[in-house]
């Protein structure tokens, strides 16, 4: 390679990697304000210009755990999160199994409609899904939230695992049969272990999306099973914006899915880029 | 009483009928090759056979047991697959003694038999690597391997070769067919290479278009084929077929007349060639393909019609010389104008 070519790709370089700053920086702006917000008083928090430099307190933290008992609103989040997500998976698993493996004329029409539901604007169906949980007493229940989650979730989980199945050639499954497995052992000793990827990376990301799920937890749940979310959105309320309690509130709610997101994220990132990374 | 029984069999896919009433008997022991052109379903019954595809009409009878509506699992057979299906997250080890596992065996009795594969298939050094770190045809033994483990009814092969290169495949060829002769077990094979066919079969079951054309013996295929399609798919070259209006010298000697209609058949070494103006027919050489052991002549005769002669001397013609055919005329097979045959050979070519 000559030097004026070695020059050009170390510019490229160079532009590409101030590229990937900025947007890097851009994203993750809210969230660093949010964190300094989270350790100001509420003064500080409403200061024009704003402030960088400041003596941080833990006032609003106090004071959030105070108010509300955060733990009982952590507690929903994960019990709704996880046990939405097992829920899915097991229901999941058997329609991609089927849908990957036994594909008939209709299964392109059926996945296509699975999509086409999330399409939908999730307040279209409130009033009916409302009169529903209440006619069932399951508003402001656990129960209610995580059928909603579970639901709500199906047809992304029945989609990836969909597509991880299809990587895998029918014949594997085929010779499972003929060496005398079951279903269940088909399941458990071949299909599982070849896609414990796809699962992984199925399950955490829908763990991520209940965690996060705002719209039905906020309309469905109140005080007693009430996620992170609406806990969040408590403190943008009749009594006025409190910046800094929100931010802290905030950063609590946020801070167990992001440090469980760190560490797996090379589970997610495959997950999301499914079949078009391989 | 057969050992294996196909009755009536049929199958559809959607609005394709691919399988179309087969009727087979299999004696225990019997190494059947299911031969024909891509398409002709041979893949297709060896699949219902295992029970990976259901039967829409017809019965399987498996040593007096009906098996056509059981599982696959239930079926004791085992089944070589084209791209040989090993579990990837398993060793070679696992891979064989899966199925034994799965039926709860003894573990000692496991490790004996998977001993006893291995070693027969030289693939003792390999028992703890995974599939992804053995060449092509050991993972091919592997999964013969894993067959032979289970001591099954009936082995199954789903055109084991086409994934290895020339030289392994006829090693491995060789190698099956030793395996059979050892453990003489019932097999069925499938492949599209008719040599795979002669070499290996005790009977070969020619397929076309879902039906059987032809079961016997490989020579028996190859000396008395019972129609047009069976003689010119069985052998290479291919039989030459010509018909009644293109070769009326050679009917006048066979009683025939052309306004019969018909095809005359004659294989390739059942032609030689003669200088111009012998022989029976007048042709220009075309190609001459000089394999050393057996030298291929293609000619075009005066009728336009493409043949070929091959005979084992090699030859000092060149292409566009005027020749002359003699074709042995107690090798002449006839076919009716719809392809079934109407005279064979009297007797079979030494």
């Amino acid at each position: 390679m000559n030097v004026r070519k070695k020059k050009k790709v170390e510019m490229r370089n160079v532009i590409r990697v101030t590229a990937a700053w900025v947007i890097t920086l851009l994203l993750f702006f809210p969230l660093g304000w949010l964190f300094l917000t989270a350790f100001k008083t509420e003064l500080q928090a409403i200061s024009v210009p704003p402030l960088v430099i400041f003596s941080p307190t833990l006032e609003n933290f106090h004071e959030v755990q105070e108010r509300s008992n955060y733990l009982q609103y952590a507690m929903n989040s994960v019990i709704t999160s996880v046990v939405s997500t097992l829920l899915g998976l097991m229901i999941a698993a058997p329609a991609a199994y089927s849908m990957a493996f036994f594909r008939s004329k209709r299964t392109r029409d059926i996945l296509m409609w699975m999509l086409s539901t999330k399409m939908m604007p999730a307040v279209g169906a409130l009033v009916p899904i409302y009169v529903l949980a209440q006619k069932s007493s399951l508003l402001d229940t656990r129960t209610g939230l995580i059928i909603i989650f579970t639901l709500s979730n199906l047809p992304i989980m029945v989609w990836m695992l969909y597509s991880h199945f299809k990587d895998i050639p029918n014949e594997i499954l085929e010779a499972t049969r003929m060496d005398g497995a079951t279903l269940w052992q088909e399941f458990t000793r071949v299909l599982l272990p070849l896609s414990l990827g796809g699962f992984a990376s199925t399950g955490l990301l829908c763990l991520v999306l209940s965690w996060n799920e705002a719209f039905w937890s906020l309309n469905l749940s109140a005080a007693k099973a009430g996620t992170l979310a609406t806990l969040i959105a408590s403190y943008s309320s009749p009594e006025g914006l409190f910046w800094a309690k929100l931010s802290a509130a905030s950063l609590m709610a946020i801070a167990p899915i992001v440090v469980f997101g760190w560490f797996s994220q090379k589970q997610l990132v495959q997950g999301l880029t499914f079949g078009a990374v391989k | 009483m057969a050992f294996l029984q196909l009755n009536g069999i049929e199958k559809y896919f959607g609005d394709a009928h691919v399988i179309r009433g087969i009727d087979l008997q299999i004696k225990a022991g019997e190494f059947i090759v299911f031969v024909g052109p891509s398409g002709c379903g041979k893949s297709t019954l060896l699949r219902l056979i295992a029970g990976l595809e259901s039967v829409d009409a017809g019965s399987i009878v498996l040593d007096g047991r009906d098996i056509t509506l059981q599982p696959s699992s239930k079926r004791d057979l085992a089944m070589v697959f084209q791209s040989y299906a090993l579990y990837p997250h398993m060793s070679v080890y696992q891979n064989m003694s899966f199925a034994l596992t799965l039926a709860k065996v003894d573990d000692k009795i496991i490790h004996e038999k998977v001993e006893r594969a291995a070693d027969i298939l030289n693939l003792t050094p390999y028992l703890q690597r995974t599939p992804k770190d053995l060449s092509g045809g050991q993972r091919q033994r592997v999964a013969i391997g894993r067959a032979i483990v289970r001591a099954p009814k009936v082995f199954l092969f789903d055109e084991p070769l086409s994934n290895l290169d020339a030289a392994l495949r006829g090693q491995t060829r060789v190698e099956i067919a030793n395996l059979h002769r050892e453990l003489g077990a019932t097999t069925i094979y499938v492949t599209h290479d008719q040599v795979e066919a002669m070499t290996l079969a005790d009977r070969v079951v020619v397929l076309r278009d879902g039906k059987i054309e032809q079961v016997g013996t490989p020579l028996e295929l190859y000396d008395r084929p019972a129609n047009q399609f069976v003689a010119q798919f069985i052998g290479t070259p291919r039989m030459n077929v010509m018909p009644f209006k293109d070769v009326e010298p050679l009917l006048e000697l066979l009683d025939l007349t052309p306004s019969e209609g018909g095809f005359v058949g004659l294989r390739p070494e059942s032609l030689s060639v003669a200088p111009a103006g012998a022989g029976q027919l007048q042709a220009k050489v075309e190609i001459i393909e000089s394999l050393g052991a057996e030298t291929l002549i293609y000619l075009r005769t005066d009728k336009g019609v493409q043949i070929v002669a091959r005979q084992t001397a090699r030859t000092p013609l060149h292409v566009g010389d005027a020749v002359g055919i003699q074709a042995d005329m107690s090798q002449v097979h006839v076919f009716s104008d719809t392809g079934r045959v109407q005279r064979s050979p009297v007797t079979t070519a030494s």
